[in-house]
């Protein structure tokens, strides 16, 4: 079957201006599995851009334009209603949970019943070469550990769509490599249109996706 | 927000996706504001003859010629004024030139473990404590005699209350110096202090001098609007006054409280006048400090233009670190005494120690202590729970903006002497027919709690990682979820530390308790206060320490709760 042209995320003629100074312009359309790399030099607004996706602009900031989702206008949205999944540089897992708890936390509430929620953080743990650590204390675990938990807790919250900030930048290179190869080979096998942020040119390599860069001219 | 166009996203806002259909602020503007003015307005109407219930029905200003005839009333009002400036000003001034000389050195920090929980002793404890060490026949001087003075019988000073009131403010400086201390360390992160001092260093400069210069304007002016408090509370303390001040004429506050406690109830009159002095000689101290900071910074501007370094300050650096380490010290003397006394069997004069131990003291008072603790304990912890309650849902909805308004109504019941409005809201609650009742204390309690609460809670609350809620949101969890789930829990630590804030300045609260309270609701500061002019000080240490143990519980169940919730995660024991 041919995919349809309003599935994935389309972002459209979106402008994310401060203070009447126009920060970013930006129109594209980043198909199911596809990854959009956005690069730019620090302060160009991608962080920026990240939180208008999110629903999370700063109201300093006046933007224009629409993000649609599969079709559905993600716009004017409550950000807990957008479903847009998010990993940062930091895993921040929730100290106060267990690692099973973050997963809890994380795992859609369309799924009721108690035992089959605890079964499906324990199959997610598992898929991630994690078993056992339900349990955990995530202050006890590595950080290639935290990044995995991380992942785990945004894709059981089934998300529409995945904004990475940044997310290896505090990994050393070989977990960064195989963090990388990771999280992108869960959101290609989910069919998540991915916006990746970044100022590594190797992140942006290995995506493969089309690469945007932005604020070329600012701060120079 | 008015410059938001079409596709603006909704705030992550605190309730940002909910309608607003109640407003904290709104509820803590009207629940501050309004008593302050009403008390305000009780106690102004009577000045002026205005006292319906009392037969005053018309204008007059017989009440203030009255007032003028009062003996000695000039050098009361001089000795409050003089105790309010030089214990400002004193106890700023160590802070600043400690903190000048050693912030960021390990005897700062040494120093900084040790103040942090004299903030939760109440004025009363200290007072007492300072009282029992400074007497004729206190420690101080049984250690010296008859030694040094051949004395085998106390002298026979005036100290404490003495006539110029030495004493009264060097217990108000060993109280407030703590304090100002405190809200400095909480300020110090904003400012760059290690930078500067290594900047000016290396020009030469001494290390005070340099902080005077470069960080001093920064942090004052983060730390004003506790500056301004302590002037209103030393200009008008009752409490410390009556325990350390002196007697004939005792300073204008306690003359006001004993005015207002009089049976003849006519003195009402009179004691509203003199509640309206008492307004205008605490503006006139803070007048007098707006002099201070001119000229303050009129030396400080002088002293960075001219470039002389004076690298060698170690002597002023010294000096400040004694103040400080004395004025810590002498706390905790005090309390050391206080125990001493509340187990001492016989003790004579000059035996530094007592002859026998005994719990007598303690077995006599508790029986009847248990029903006063109760009522502190629960007047306490239902002022701080409802005032955390409130801080939660006030800085949910406005948490990351700095409200004009509100900030400035907030702080009124710290600026504003407490002795000027809560004798007016007790004349008007006693005119409407309220007795002395639990829940009108909790009431007037809350006004002074909140505040504190507010303050304590707030700085966490703006330093929170908001990634976390951000998470959350993406994870589709609404605002609600978010503040109870994510960050509630994550700053379980910070909230249980403003309820014991909370929860001390209630047991500690002695005015409002002792006006609205009636003397039909009791609490161990207005017991142990009580207790001051009968002069067992068996009984007296008993209560004061009493005083000193239950704002203490609070703390230490603030410190162990998180320990006992989250045993088994490490990040959130820190």
């Amino acid at each position: 079957m041919k995919p349809k042209t309003t599935d994935g995320l389309h972002l459209e003629a979106i402008s994310i201006a401060l203070n009447g100074q126009t920060l970013l312009s930006l129109s594209a359309h980043v198909r199911p599995g596809d990854i959009l790399t956005v690069m730019g030099p620090s302060g160009s607004g991608k962080s920026v851009l990240l939180s208008y996706l999110g629903g999370f602009l700063d109201p300093a900031f006046t933007a224009s334009g629409r993000v649609l989702i599969d079709g559905d206008d993600l716009t004017r949205v409550a950000p807990e209603k957008r479903r847009c999944g998010m990993l940062f540089q930091d895993p921040l897992l929730f100290p106060h949970l267990s690692v099973g708890g973050n997963l809890l936390f994380g795992l859609t509430p369309s799924i009721v019943k108690r035992d089959q929620r605890r079964r499906m953080v324990e199959r997610a743990l598992v898929d991630v070469e994690l078993e056992g650590f339900f349990e955990r204390d995530p202050a006890t675990l590595s950080g290639g550990e935290k990044a995995r938990v991380a992942l785990q807790r945004v894709m059981l919250s089934a998300p529409r769509l995945l904004l990475l900030d940044e997310p290896f930048s505090k990994l050393d290179s070989d977990l960064r490599q195989q963090t990388r190869a990771l999280i992108f080979s869960r959101a290609k096998a989910a069919g998540l249109p991915v916006i990746l942020v970044t100022h590594d040119q190797a992140d942006a390599d290995t995506a493969g996706g089309p690469v945007v860069v932005i604020g070329e001219d600012i701060g120079r | 927000m008015g410059r938001q166009t079409e596709g603006t996203p909704i705030r992550p806002q605190a309730g940002g996706s909910m309608r607003r259909r109640f407003s904290v602020s709104g509820l803590v503007l009207a629940m501050i504001g309004l008593p302050i003015l009403a008390g305000l307005a009780g106690t102004i109407g009577p000045a002026f003859g205005l006292l319906p219930a009392l037969g005053g029905d018309h204008l007059t200003l017989d009440h203030f010629t009255d007032l003028a005839t009062q003996p000695h009333l000039l050098r009361s009002s001089l000795i409050s004024f003089a105790t309010t400036i030089v214990t400002t000003g004193a106890s700023l001034a160590i802070v600043m030139l400690f903190t000048a000389g050693y912030a960021g050195t390990r005897m700062f920090s040494r120093i900084q473990h040790l103040v942090s929980p004299l903030l939760a002793i109440p004025h009363a404890a200290a007072a007492f404590g300072l009282a029992f060490l400074v007497a004729p026949s206190g420690l101080a001087m049984r250690l010296v005699s008859p030694g040094l003075t051949g004395d085998s019988s106390p002298a026979d000073w005036l100290v404490p209350q003495d006539p110029l009131g030495l004493t009264m403010m060097a217990g108000l400086i060993v109280k407030e110096m703590p304090f100002l201390f405190l809200v400095t360390l909480a300020a110090l992160p904003q400012v760059p202090v290690l930078q500067a001092r290594q900047l000016s260093v290396s020009l030469g400069y001494g290390r005070i001098r340099g902080f005077l210069i470069s960080v001093w304007p920064l942090l004052y002016r983060q730390i004003r609007l506790p500056v301004f408090a302590v002037l209103a509370y030393a200009s008008s303390v009752v409490d410390v006054a009556m325990i350390l001040g002196p007697a004939l004429p005792a300073p204008l506050a306690v003359r006001i409280t004993e005015w207002m406690a009089d049976s003849d109830l006519r003195m009402r009159f009179l004691a509203s006048t003199g509640a309206l002095l008492q307004l205008g000689l605490t503006v006139a101290a803070m007048v007098t400090w707006l002099t201070v900071e001119q000229i303050g910074s009129f030396l400080l501007r002088r002293m960075s233009l001219s470039g002389v370094r004076k690298p060698d300050d170690r002597l002023l650096r010294r000096s400040a670190c004694f103040a400080m380490v004395l004025s810590v010290a002498l706390f905790f003397l005090g309390l050391a005494v206080l125990f001493l006394w509340s187990i001492a069997g016989l003790w004579p004069f000059p035996a530094l120690l007592p002859d026998n131990l005994t719990p007598q003291a303690w077995m006599r008072a508790l029986p009847q202590a248990g029903d006063v603790i109760a009522t502190t304990v629960s007047l306490a912890s239902s002022s701080a729970a409802i005032a955390l309650l409130l801080a939660i849902g006030l800085l949910w909805q406005n948490g990351h903006r700095n409200g004009g308004a509100l900030d400035s109504v907030l702080y009124l019941p710290l600026i504003v002497p407490q002795l000027c409005f809560v004798f007016g809201l007790q004349i008007l609650s006693v005119s409407l027919g309220f007795d002395a009742s639990f829940a009108l204390l909790l009431f007037v309690h809350l006004i002074f709690v909140l505040p504190y609460v507010v303050l304590s809670l707030s700085q966490p609350w703006r330093a929170f990682d908001r990634r976390y809620e951000t998470v959350a949101a993406g994870l589709g969890k609404s605002p609600l979820q978010v503040l109870l789930h994510v960050r509630l829990p994550l700053l379980t630590r910070a909230c249980l530390t403003a309820f014991a804030v909370g929860f001390a300045v209630s047991a500690g609260l002695y005015l409002p308790t002792l006006l609205i309270g009636a003397g039909r609701i009791v609490t161990i500061t207005t017991e142990a206060v009580a207790l001051s002019s009968g002069g067992d000080r068996r009984a007296i240490g008993v209560y004061a320490l009493l005083q000193t143990l239950v704002p203490f519980g609070g703390f230490l169940i603030a410190s162990l709760v998180p320990h006992l919730l989250f045993r088994d995660r490490r990040a959130m024991r820190i």
